[in-house]
This record gives C-alpha cells, sequence and structure tokens, in this order.
C-alpha cells in the first residue's frame, strides 16, 4: 500500500468492485460444454464506518454469496473486496487471519450456529483468545461480562450450554460472540429471520442500540422489507446476481425506480385489512442463474417489458444523487415512465 | 350449525420431565366458506391444534380431549378407518414446506390423483385426467406435461401449487393451511394468497389458516383467534381485531412488527418489544397466561386466569383490565 494514509482513513471501510462468483457445474460424461452458475456477477457496493447497506432480493439472487465473499469464506471468481483499503479478495488465508477480526457474522439459525457442546463462556472466549484481545485472565472475564450485559443476557448464563436457551436468547449468544473480536463490520445474513414476531423486535433494537453504541457497520442480509426498512441507511435491490436498484431507505421505499423494486415492495402483506391494496403480481418465478435471460434479466418477468430489454442489458444509471437503477424505463421522458407512478410508500 | 366446532380442545404430551400443555381448552368455531385464522408465536399449539382436528396427533404420547365436532360428528370419537375418509375429502390440509410433504418418487399428477382415486373411486387414468385439470385450476402452465414431472423438477411456488391442487381434489367442505406461504418468497407469497382468495370463492371451501404473520392474516382472513400459550387469548372479526385490539398480547404483537413505510418518518422509531418469553408448558399456570410479560400486569393476573369475555358481537378477550375498562366505560 503506498496510498497516504490521510486517503486511507476517508475511505470507506469496505468496498466490493465488480465481484463476480461463478461455480461450474459438474461437465456432464460426454464432453458437454460446462455449464456455469452466475451466482453473483458484476456487483460492486460501499460501506462507510457505523453504516448499514442492506441487501435486498429473493432466494437465488446471490445475496448471501455476497456476504460470504465478503467474509472470505470463498474466493471471488473476479472483482475485489477492500477492506480499510486493503485488498482481501486475493489473500491467502495465512494473511487474512489477522483481518478476519475486523468482519464478523450472524447467521440465520440460531440453533445450529452453535456447538451444542461448548459452554457459551467458551464460545464467546474463543474469538478474544485467538486474537490476543485479553491482556489477563481477570480482562477476559471482564470482557465476556461486558458481552453478555451489552447482549440483554445474565452473566450467570455463562456456564450454560446452548440447549438451554430460547431461539431468542441463542442468537443473543451469537450477537455476543460477533461483537467478542470487536469487529468494525458485522455481516448478518437473515439474522433475524427466524425468529419470532415479538423476538424478532428485540433484536433489531439489539442491532440498532449496538450501532449507535460501537459505531459497528452493518451489512444485513434479508427478505424481509420490513425489517430492512426500519434498520437500514442505504438498500441494494439484488436480482439474478445484480444489484438493480440501489439508494438510501427513503429514495428506494417510497420513490422505487425499478419494476423489480416496485413488484416486491407491493407484494408484502400489510398488517392493516383497511389498507388498501395497489398489488403488482409477478408472472411465474425466478429464472435460473445457470443460464440468466439475455437483456435485462428481469424483462421474463417485467410488467412493462418492450423490445429493447430483450436484447440490451441495462445499466445502473443515476436518478438523483446516491440513487441508481438498472431499467431502460428511466431513459424514457418523464410522461411516458409508468415507474413515476407518485410516491410508494 | 357451523361447519367446525372446536370445544374445549385440550392436546397435552407426555413427555420424560412432565406433561406439555401444548393446547389448553382451546373453543372455536369455523362457518361453512369463510376463512378463520389462527395466529400466534412459536409453540403457542396453533400447529397442534391444526394437527389435533386431523387426529394426526400419534397417541401416545399426545392425547387429546374435548371435541371436534365437523358435520355433526365428533372427530375424537371416530375410528382410524372412518377418520381416513375424511382426511383429504372432507377435511384436506397443506402444509409449509411442500418438498417434505410430496412424494419425491411419485410424479405430481399420480400424487394428485390418488386421493381422487380412493375417495371418489376413479380409475388411474380418470384420475390423472381429472388431476391434469386441478392442476390448471391452480394456475400452473403446461398442466399436461407438469403433471408427468416429479416433485424436484418443480420450483417451490409451482410445488406449493401442487399441494393445493391435491388438498383441493376432492372439494373438501375445510381446508387446513398451515403456515401455507411461510416458506416462500415474497413475490411468490403474493401469487399463492391471491390464488387462494380466488379459489375460496371458486371452490367455495371454507378455510382454516395456521400463521405467524400478521400481514397474512389482514390479507386473507374473515375472523382470527389469537392463541398464546396454548390458550385463546382473543377472537375477533378480522378489521375489529386490527384496529381495536383488547388483549395486551394482541396490542403487543401488532406493535413489534415493522410495517413498510416507516422511512416516511425521519428516524426509524424503536419497534415495541414484548419482554421475556413464552412460559414453559410444562407447569400449571395459575393465572393469566401472559401474566409473565405483560406490561400492565396487576395481582390478580397471577392469582385468577382470565375467563374469555365477550367484548362486542363476535369479539372476546381473555383479560382482566379489558373488563375493567368495560366497568369504568359503562
Amino acid at each position: 500500500m503506498n496510498a497516504p494514509q490521510k486517503l486511507l482513513s476517508s475511505a470507506p471501510l469496505l468496498e466490493v468492485n465488480d465481484l463476480k462468483i461463478h461455480y461450474p457445474l459438474a461437465g456432464s460424461l460426454f464432453g458437454r460444454a460446462r455449464r456455469v452458475v452466475y451466482a453473483v456477477d458484476g456487483l460492486s457496493f460501499r460501506i462507510a464506518r457505523g453504516e448499514t447497506l442492506s441487501l435486498v432480493g429473493e432466494s437465488g439472487c446471490g445475496k448471501s454469496t455476497v456476504g460470504r465473499a465478503v467474509l472470505r469464506l470463498l474466493r471471488p471468481t473476479a472483482g475485489q473486496v477492500v477492506l480499510a483499503g486493503r485488498r482481501i479478495d486475493d489473500m491467502s488465508a495465512g494473511g487474512l487471519r489477522p483481518l478476519r477480526r475486523q468482519v464478523q457474522v450472524i447467521f440465520q439459525d440460531p440453533f445450529s450456529s452453535l456447538n451444542p457442546r461448548i459452554r457459551v463462556r467458551d464460545a464467546l472466549a474463543e474469538p478474544i483468545r485467538n486474537f490476543g484481545l485479553a491482556a489477563d485472565r481477570a480482562d477476559l472475564e471482564r470482557r465476556l461480562h461486558r458481552l453478555m450485559d451489552r447482549v440483554g443476557l445474565p452473566r450467570e448464563a455463562l456456564s450454560r450450554w446452548p440447549h438451554e436457551f430460547s431461539g431468542g436468547q441463542r442468537q443473543r449468544i451469537g450477537i455476543a460472540r460477533a461483537l467478542a473480536a470487536e469487529p468494525d463490520l458485522i455481516v448478518c445474513d437473515e439474522a433475524v429471520s427466524a425468529l419470532d414476531v415479538s423476538v424478532k423486535a428485540q433484536i433489531v433494537n439489539l442491532l440498532g442500540d449496538l450501532q449507535a453504541e460501537l459505531g459497528l457497520a452493518l451489512l444485513f442480509i434479508s427478505h424481509d422489507l420490513a425489517i430492512v426498512e426500519h434498520m437500514t441507511h442505504r438498500i441494494g435491490v439484488m436480482y439474478l446476481g445484480k444489484i438493480v436498484e440501489t439508494g438510501t431507505r427513503r429514495q428506494i421505499f417510497v420513490r422505487p425506480r425499478h419494476p423489480y423494486t416496485q413488484a416486491l415492495l407491493s407484494a408484502v402483506p400489510v398488517p392493516d385489512p383497511e389498507a388498501p391494496r395497489r398489488r403488482i403480481v409477478l408472472k411465474g418465478d425466478v429464472p435460473s442463474p445457470i443460464d440468466p435471460p439475455k437483456g435485462c434479466r428481469f424483462h421474463t418477468r417485467c410488467p412493462y417489458v418492450f423490445d429493447r430489454c430483450r436484447t440490451e442489458e441495462p445499466a445502473l444509471s443515476e436518478i438523483e444523487k446516491g440513487h441508481e437503477a438498472a431499467c431502460h424505463l428511466n431513459a424514457r421522458p418523464a410522461g411516458e415512465n409508468p415507474l413515476l407512478g407518485g410516491t410508494f410508500a | 350449525m357451523a361447519l367446525l366446532e372446536v370445544d374445549t380442545l385440550q392436546t397435552h404430551f407426555r413427555t420424560p420431565d412432565g406433561v406439555n400443555r401444548a393446547v389448553d381448552g382451546v373453543s372455536f368455531h369455523v362457518e361453512r366458506g369463510e376463512t378463520l385464522a389462527i395466529v400466534g408465536e412459536s409453540g403457542c399449539g396453533k400447529s397442534v391444534t391444526a394437527m389435533s382436528i386431523l387426529r394426526l396427533i400419534p397417541e401416545p404420547p399426545g392425547k387429546s380431549a374435548g371435541a371436534i365436532r365437523f358435520g355433526g360428528r365428533d372427530l375424537l370419537k371416530l375410528s382410524e378407518r372412518e377418520m381416513r375418509r375424511i382426511r383429504g375429502d372432507e377435511i384436506s390440509m397443506i402444509f409449509q414446506e411442500p418438498m417434505t410433504s410430496l412424494n419425491p418418487v411419485l410424479k405430481v399428477g399420480r400424487q394428485i390423483g390418488e386421493s381422487l382415486r380412493l375417495h371418489q373411486g376413479l380409475g388411474r387414468h380418470q384420475a390423472e385426467a381429472q388431476a391434469v385439470d386441478m392442476l390448471k385450476l391452480v394456475g400452473i402452465p403446461e398442466p399436461k406435461q407438469r403433471a408427468g414431472e416429479y416433485p424436484h423438477q418443480l420450483s417451490g411456488g409451482m410445488r406449493q401449487r401442487v399441494m393445493i391442487a391435491m388438498a383441493l381434489a376432492c372439494s373438501p367442505k375445510l381446508l387446513i393451511a398451515d403456515e401455507p406461504t411461510t416458506a416462500l418468497d415474497v413475490t411468490i407469497q403474493a401469487q399463492i394468497l391471491d390464488l387462494m382468495r380466488d379459489l375460496k370463492e371458486r371452490v367455495g371451501a371454507a378455510i382454516l389458516l395456521i400463521t405467524h404473520d400478521l400481514g397474512v392474516v389482514a390479507e386473507v382472513a374473515d375472523r382470527v383467534v389469537v392463541m398464546y400459550a396454548g390458550r385463546k387469548v382473543e377472537e375477533a372479526p378480522v378489521r375489529r381485531l386490527f384496529a381495536k385490539p383488547r388483549h395486551p398480547y394482541t396490542r403487543g404483537l401488532l406493535g413489534a412488527v415493522p410495517r413498510l413505510g416507516s422511512s416516511l418518518e425521519d428516524r426509524a422509531g424503536r419497534l415495541a418489544e414484548i419482554p421475556g418469553m413464552v412460559p414453559s408448558l410444562k407447569t400449571r399456570i395459575e393465572g393469566c397466561v401472559f401474566a409473565g410479560r405483560c406490561p400492565e400486569v396487576q395481582d390478580v393476573c397471577r392469582r385468577h386466569a382470565p375467563g374469555l369475555e365477550e367484548k362486542a358481537p363476535g369479539h372476546v378477550a381473555a383479560c382482566h383490565l379489558s373488563l375493567r375498562d368495560q366497568a369504568a366505560a359503562a
């Protein structure tokens, strides 16, 4: 790194440039051309310190794969992942180890993400020891107590086993484990999706408090749009391995400018029987990422599809500062753009 | 007379460390052609209630008591043989996870046809021809070709459509849907909810919808039963429940759900929390089941379980406080 220190400190915490993750499928016996799953296909975003970026989209859109690449649980096919000014996408396992402290993860399923044979104390102490964060035994103990206080669990619970806790409490342990390494960024992969309504609210509030207190950045991967709108700063809407729209929460939720974003938002069931319904029901299913449609990837389900969409892939283009969408309709004059249907929320 | 009447249903499970009172004295009814939703969080007993109606609770360790009257008969008193004639014919069920509830080695047309052959005595070819019609009814493109495919060849949304086709094949009077859209993506969920609404009108079946999702309830239900810790705590017509919830648990649930549109406010507020967690069902709870988490708890709540009181036509709640409110209003 020969860039001046000053420049580095103003750089975003995480920068992902043109990330591609392709999985080759096993070729057939007769040597047919190998097919490839284009799980993530050219994706860029940045996360500033203390900021929450949410990636939303349906199953198979590649949002979790992005999270795994940021955690370097897999090596990207192409593109860059830059953490605090250092490229980590091509780093060796050894070089990566000290950097792993900076990025931690909270998984979806609190039942399978804790080792049933490891007490809470040891699960939390492991990252502290690994990264040599505690000065001595007393310091380790202090840190463990502070973690339990932070996530709202009693200190006595340190000596208990995972099976003694409910789903919500286990998710608190998962959060405490992520915090133990004192990370700058936490990847939350559907971290609240498996929880019950009342518990979900507790965990969402806890994540918000922790972010405010510790200045954490969050990469929040979720399919739950109402939760995302509640807690995020910015959003990337993904469809078949690409970001089709990105912007602040207000831009995306109030004035979405991609037909897929609009359809997604309109599909969310509203917990109010009196609310007017303006639903855009999409036809069919998400196409396979093995052989994504030519042109715009959304054109097979888009209610506004026209000829250009079938041949030419739209690039992300700026709508206003910070708000980009990849749709040919936005190149039309305002009077002929069906996406400009007033505010959405 | 209502189509289905569940009368003080108790389904208990014997476990090595005590009796689990999964469903503890729940009553409700379903009218012909209506959609009744049972909502609640994990462990509230909503799925066990559904399974008890179809007598799918393994005995032992489970045991159901009370009465489940369907078409004038008490299902709990029927023999297994008589019960088999009802399942899939007069009452059918769709489950949450279509992949695990379809047989992976049978073509979907054959699976749909199975209940027609069993209950209506159709021949194999007739049954499979009708299966194709059912696939068409639930909106599967190229139904004839799809009928010859296996479940793994279909997407999640299509599998759920197959489940619905299978459940509706014999024109049941009651369809029990246990979290029918929970495993689906939101755009597919929208398709399936539309389909269920549309089919309800065309087929005329009553639906008993089991769900944790208040959004889904608001979209499809006519009436709602709220369950907590094995008991019914509130029941009301859907609009009334969302507008005037009378039980603190219902109010807590409604407050804890984030709604789209929060970005219109400048700063996202905190979500309302219900502190604590559901009590263990293995100890008998003397007072109100919600007392341990209730923000408005009083002494009386811990001593006596509140009975269900009618608050308005069709609206009942089990809460000492709403009694007091009523007294104050009178």
